[in-house]
């Protein structure tokens, strides 16, 4: 199999010297937990993960064109 | 703070002032204290316009003290917009002007027989009342320039604008923030219109000299505030989110998790959300020349806020919240952040809740006055309620009355009250806020967006009603509590992770004052502010019927999720069994 191509968006501090959106190929059965490792990014520092605008947790294995967003701890109201 | 000062602003011969012991609303603050009082005094069945109804100031039992972030104000009466009861919060610095002053409560009382409109005055020599018609109709911010050239420059100002002297439903009460500009507003619910009902503009407080409350145990206390201090500073959203973003951070999450309501509660995805996101609004405020960070009153050490300036670098508003940014941008389809901010000033100076005001607009663009989108238009409707042109005086009064003004069926309300920037069938824990609150529709009341969509406090999926109620419940319950201390709502979401947080929280009010309240107690306290205000309410002719969300949210699925609201009657029901 090739790879997928999965849509990767990051938002606040996470995008701090990385990316806002990027179309990123994947080896097939990819989890979240792997490609937050291979963006480089502490896992620490990501508490939300939305995938298709489902949470996710760090074992769901990433579908060709899923969109994975990641988010540090946020808050509001 | 052990004396109540009641005005009664009807009295024969022009108002009259009563310094009163605090007695039996003794130890409550902020949220408990204005919500004893209406429930005590005011006869539920009142017109909110009229004599009978009361509009309550309370600082929190913190206030004014060293304590870091607890300088926020409860507003409270029966309020016009709903027919409830009501506790408006606002930050900014009166609060804990009025705690120096050592009042627990301002009470406005009674109505002027006359067209007067009153500026009531604290200073050195006491409480002075005068009647000033030169005000008629200025709106805050040249108001507050006026209040600064009479009483001096360190002042701390409550007032209203126009739309409060015209007793619209979406009157907000403004407050001054640490550079005095009337930018903080106790909004929701129409207490502007009520301030408007008895003739008060203004109430103006001096800031010189005034001393900071003490503790009864020093030590204790400023151990405990030092705690506190760090464990805001620690947690990523209290120390990290909230000061570089602001409240706005939530457009790209909400959108993300399809529970952004956009145009009009259509959808939940909007495509104009990057514009206006948290993100490129604190970009676009550095680049600039405003300020990203920053407090809303003395004290305030998570500083969510910011100043939000021009091209040019011109102060155009304070930073717009998320809900203001939604109102305003993703319900109207407005994706301009330039335009937001207009209409945020615009709101601060006409003296309107922007989140009623905004959630209005987009009613107003459902019923075809103006299309979505159409950011002139926006602008020329809210014009038009500062003036008070017939049409402006329809939105003035809400998304209700404007709903049925203009035969709209979608109109997001509960008990009157505009709906905030949440769809309650994509985020259902905050669907039985909406539903259950003592408020009306109000997303403070009960933050479950908290569980269901940032994982704070644990996770709660946000799509099912599974575990909904019981999230709901205990949130309004610590939400009331939190309410009474004069503690911003924010510190939340570090008190719901960290238990060491919330001890040095109830270390802090047991060293302030000399009490050994545990745990429970805050929760005891939260629910008797609850049952107060219930029951009013069923006085005033609330029942479990009125708990409920408009029909079309369980009969018109949501896009992209596809859900409707699935809570059943009976559970939200349950929300006050505890
Ligand atoms: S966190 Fe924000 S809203 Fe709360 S007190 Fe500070 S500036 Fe005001």
């Amino acid at each position: 199999m090739g790879p997928i191509s999965v849509k990767v968006k990051l938002f606040a501090s996470l995008r701090t010297g990385r990316f806002e959106e990027r179309d990123m190929e994947l080896a097939p059965g990819t989890s979240v937990r792997a490609l937050v490792h291979a963006l480089g990014i502490p896992g620490q520092e990501v508490t939300l993960i939305l995938v298709n605008r489902r949470h996710r947790d760090w074992d769901h294995v990433l579908a060709h064109g899923e969109t994975c967003a990641l988010f540090p701890p946020v808050g509001g109201g | 703070m052990d004396k109540i000062l009641r005005i009664d602003m009807g009295a024969a011969g022009g108002p009259s002032m009563k310094e009163e012991p605090v007695g039996a609303y003794a130890g409550l603050g902020g949220r408990a204290m204005t919500s004893a009082i209406v429930s005590k005094e005011v006869p539920p069945l009142c017109h909110p316009l009229g004599a009978e109804n009361k509009l309550v100031f309370a600082p929190g039992l913190l206030s004014g003290s060293a304590a870091v972030i607890s300088g926020r104000l409860s507003v409270g009466c029966k309020s016009p917009l709903t027919g409830t009861i009501k506790e408006a919060n606002s930050g900014g610095q009166a609060a804990i002007a009025i705690s120096r002053y050592g009042y627990a409560a301002i009470v406005l009382e009674g109505k002027p027989a006359t067209n007067d409109l009153y500026v009531i005055h604290f200073g050195k020599d006491g409480v002075k009342i005068k009647s000033d018609k030169s005000l008629k109709m200025l709106p805050n911010y040249d108001l507050v320039d006026k209040m600064k050239a009479a009483y001096g420059e360190k002042i701390a100002c409550i007032s209203i604008g126009p739309a409060g002297e015209m007793r619209m439903g979406a009157a907000s009460i403004a407050v001054t923030d640490m550079e005095t500009r009337p930018s903080r507003h106790a909004g929701r619910g129409g207490v502007g219109a009520v301030m408007g009902s008895k003739g008060v503009k203004a109430i103006v407080l001096d800031m010189t000299d005034l001393k900071m409350r003490q503790p009864k145990d020093v030590e204790k206390f400023r151990e405990a505030n030092k705690k506190f201090t760090e464990g805001l500073k620690s947690h990523p959203v209290t120390g990290q989110a909230l000061p570089a973003y602001g409240t706005n951070v939530l457009t790209n999450i909400l959108n993300e998790a399809g529970g952004y309501p956009t145009k009009n509660f259509s959808g939940g995805v909007f495509d104009g959300s990057a514009k206006i996101s948290g993100e490129t609004i604190a970009d676009l405020e550095t680049k600039r020349g405003g300020l990203a960070t920053h407090g809303c009153h003395t004290g305030c050490v998570i500083q969510c806020s910011g100043t939000y300036v021009d091209k040019n670098g011109k102060f155009v508003s304070k930073q717009p919240e998320y809900e203001t940014v939604w109102a305003h941008g993703g319900h109207c389809g407005i994706s301009d952040p330039d335009v937001i901010a207009k209409l945020d000033f615009m709101d601060d100076n006409y003296g309107l809740d922007t989140i009623e005001m905004g959630v209005t607009i987009g009613v107003a663009m459902e019923a075809g006055i103006i299309k979505f989108g159409d950011a002139e238009g926006a602008i020329r409707l809210v014009d038009e309620v500062g003036k008070g042109t017939p049409l402006g005086r329809i939105l003035g009064s809400g998304a209700e009355v404007t709903g049925k003004a203009f035969g709209v069926e979608r109109v997001p309300v509960v008990k009157g009250q505009a709906m905030p920037a949440y769809d309650p069938r994509a985020v259902q824990g905050i669907g039985v806020t909406y539903a259950t609150s003592t408020m009306g529709a109000d997303h403070t009341a009960g933050y479950a967006v908290a569980t269901n969509i940032l994982k704070v406090g644990g996770f709660v999926d946000p799509l099912k009603p599974d575990g909904q109620i019981e999230l709901s419940r205990n949130l309004q319950i610590a939400t009331a509590a939190v309410d009474s201390t004069g503690m911003c709502l924010f510190i939340a979401f570090a008190v719901l992770d960290q238990p060491e947080t919330f001890q040095a929280l109830i270390d802090m009010l047991n060293a302030f004052y000399g009490l050994s309240l545990t745990a429970d107690d805050v929760a005891a306290l939260g629910k008797q502010v609850l049952s107060m205000e219930r029951d009013f309410n069923a006085r005033a002719g609330f029942t479990a019927k009125h708990d409920r969300l408009p029909r079309y949210f369980l009969n018109e699925k949501l896009a992209p999720h596809n859900v409707i609201f699935d809570v059943k009657d009976s559970d939200l029901d349950q929300v006050f069994n505890w």
